[in-house]
């Protein structure tokens, strides 16, 4: 009776297109996972290769000549440089206090949740606009209004070399304030994370041993969140570096060296945005060495945000 | 006695109280000032914008600048092409991201392999987007290897999956990293491979989430323009067949551009209606996908 019923019960083995959709499956899934790091790898490999040529001929005095004309095939990406470096650092400088500080305004009992959500929500969405968009209204909208007040600092602090020159238009200075509205939502949502992630443990302890609110922020709340924090704000200065459209259309594209942020400038992608559609020979090549420098150091930025988030997170079990 | 009653009692003026209050304006100050420039663009962009919008600049192809100094026709040929664009761009990244999402939370776990892809996942989004339009233009338009064209709508389309990628990988990954284990061990347990356990089980349990974060790439793509200014260059046409694709192909982020630079009024107008019909469509899919995504938290 037993036997007969082990019989009827059998176990039915996978057909072999079963086996075969199932084998082919993780290799295609494995096929699309490897794809990613052949593309990360080949992006690096022929930006490197296209620029070769470039580099042999210039070599290191690329980095620090401003001379750039391509009727004489002498390149130098030195403003460019300066450029991109001064413009995403002055942002991510500017926009540290505020996205912080809103971080803290939105994760606070301050106001009711719904209004705090309301304005995380308008920060996060600021993202949405397309770069261009931006770019657009800082031209029209953004420079002519703000032109008036970057005269008045011109004529009372014209003498400090950064500001010695006269607003006329596009520059430097509007280009950072669009940058700022550009990394604004990412300094914001990541530190806003960050400090949602402390435990509330944290900030009871600290209100019980009599700390007052700000005392236990500044003291308590920011100091574990502060590996976030900080690979927010290194995430946001890549990001800065590599804006391309709205820094193109507001930054005045000039080639000729200044240290004053109210003259014209250029940043690496905006001379990119700008030349690659009509360059040749020697320039396309050099334009490649400027796009090389400009990936190693975005890549430089990103790898040290990781390395912090890594590093500093504190571990609570 | 008396002081020290006095002591207990909320005194606005003593040297704590006054600190308190001036980091809590003081940070109140700060998110307004953060939340000023989205109201400012976008009211200025729907003022702007919105005041030319007709039936001519939605379905008109765009006038040469200074041909016509009253109008600039319309954007009608940049609404198409962007939509073609971000479909070509979809339709590569979506299968790869989502097959390497799968395979990173599904078969590899946390093994080596997965970390140095997970890695390699985060430096991609970290690649700014203009350096995907040189690298595109340097083995695709530069070489000709489309069948002899060079700036095409295709190769534009390759540019922004570059940008769409990372995205949709790591949403797929994370999406089904919080799929419950016992599901998968359940299906597995009653005989599904494990093919049937993904395309049955986890994936349809991470649909949400996944479909979030791909409509969020989508229309990070829709705005972008770095990476299309030198791949797909513009044009002014509508297309005619499945050929054009081949060819240039306008958008409405590199219309912008264009015409925002140039001298004349028109055009600059012409670039303020696309504006207001680019914010339109990508604040719409951002608030849609957030909405998906928040439901599908309540339902846990």
């Amino acid at each position: 009776m037993i036997s007969q019923k082990r019989n009827n019960f059998f176990l039915k083995k996978r057909s072999l297109t079963e086996k075969l959709v199932d084998k082919g499956f993780k290799i295609f899934a494995l096929l699309m996972a490897s794809s990613l790091s052949i593309l990360l790898l080949a992006i690096f490999f022929v930006i490197f290769y296209e620029s070769l040529d470039s580099m042999n001929r210039y070599g290191i005095d690329f980095l620090t000549t401003s001379e750039w004309n391509p009727v004489t095939d002498e390149y130098g990406a030195f403003t460019a440089i300066y450029g991109t470096l001064i413009t995403s650092l002055a942002a991510v400088i500017i926009s540290i206090p505020l996205g912080v500080g809103t971080a803290i305004f939105i994760t606070e009992d301050i106001l009711p949740a719904k209004v705090r959500g309301l304005i995380g929500f308008m920060v996060e969405l600021l993202a949405a606009i397309p770069s261009v968009v931006l770019g657009l209204w800082a031209i029209f909208v953004m420079e002519p209004f703000i032109r008036p007040f970057l005269l008045f600092l011109y004529n009372f602090f014209g003498w400090i070399p950064f500001l010695s020159s006269e607003p006329i238009g596009p520059g430097i200075a509007p280009a950072i304030l669009i940058l700022v509205v550009m990394i604004l939502p990412i300094v914001t949502s990541i530190a806003r994370d960050s400090i949602n992630q402390v435990p509330n443990k944290l900030r009871e302890a600290a209100y019980g041993i009599g700390a007052s609110r700000w005392t236990s922020i500044f003291n308590v709340i920011l100091p574990a969140a502060i590996s976030g924090i900080t690979g927010g704000v290194l995430l946001g200065l890549g990001r800065a570096m590599g804006e391309t459209m709205a820094v193109t259309m507001i930054i005045g594209n000039s080639n000729s060296f200044s240290w004053s942020i109210f003259s014209p400038g250029y940043t690496i992608s905006a001379m990119l945005a700008n030349q690659f559609g009509e360059a040749d020979g020697s320039q396309v090549s050099s334009l490649m060495y400027a796009a090389f420098v400009l990936m190693l150091l975005t890549l430089i930025v990103n790898l040290l945000a990781q390395w912090i988030v890594k590093k500093l997170s504190l571990k609570y079990s | 006695m008396k002081n020290i009653k006095k002591s207990l009692e909320y005194n606005p003026r003593s040297r704590r109280n006054i600190k308190e209050t001036t980091f809590t304006i003081l940070s109140g100050l700060f998110s307004i000032i953060s939340i000023l420039p989205l109201i400012l663009v976008v009211t200025f962009v729907v003022i702007k914008g919105g005041a030319e919008i007709n039936l001519d600049t939605l379905l008109l192809e765009p006038e040469p600048p200074g041909d016509d100094l009253l109008s600039a026709g319309g954007v009608g040929p940049a609404i198409v092409g962007t939509f073609i664009i971000t479909t070509i761009s979809s339709l590569i990244s979506i299968p790869v991201g989502i097959g390497g999402g799968i395979y990173l939370a599904e078969y590899s776990k946390e093994g080596p392999f997965s970390k140095f892809i997970r890695f390699g996942t985060n430096v991609l989004a970290g690649v700014p987007s203009i350096i995907a339009g040189v690298f595109i233009y340097a083995i695709i338009v530069s070489t000709k290897v489309l069948f002899g064209s060079m700036f095409s709508g295709i190769a534009g389309g390759m540019a922004l999956s570059i940008l769409m990628l990372p995205t949709v990988i790591k949403t797929t990954d994370e999406g089904l990293k919080l799929v419950p284990d016992d599901l998968r061990r359940g299906s597995l347990a009653i005989g599904a491979s494990m093919f049937t356990t993904i395309s049955r089980v986890t994936l349809p349990a991470a649909f949400r989430p996944i479909t979030t974060g791909i409509m969020l790439s989508i229309a990070r793509a829709a705005g972008e323009t770095a990476p299309l200014i030198f791949t797909a260059l513009f044009s002014r046409y509508y297309i005619t067949g499945i050929g054009d694709l081949f060819y240039e192909m306008g958008s409405l982020s590199v219309l912008i551009y264009n015409f925002a630079l140039e001298p004349y009024e028109a055009q600059n107008k012409l670039a303020w209606a696309a504006s207001f019909l680019l914010v339109l469509i990508l604040l719409t899919m951002n608030i849609i996908s957030r909405f998906i995504g928040k439901n599908s938290l309540e339902k846990r």
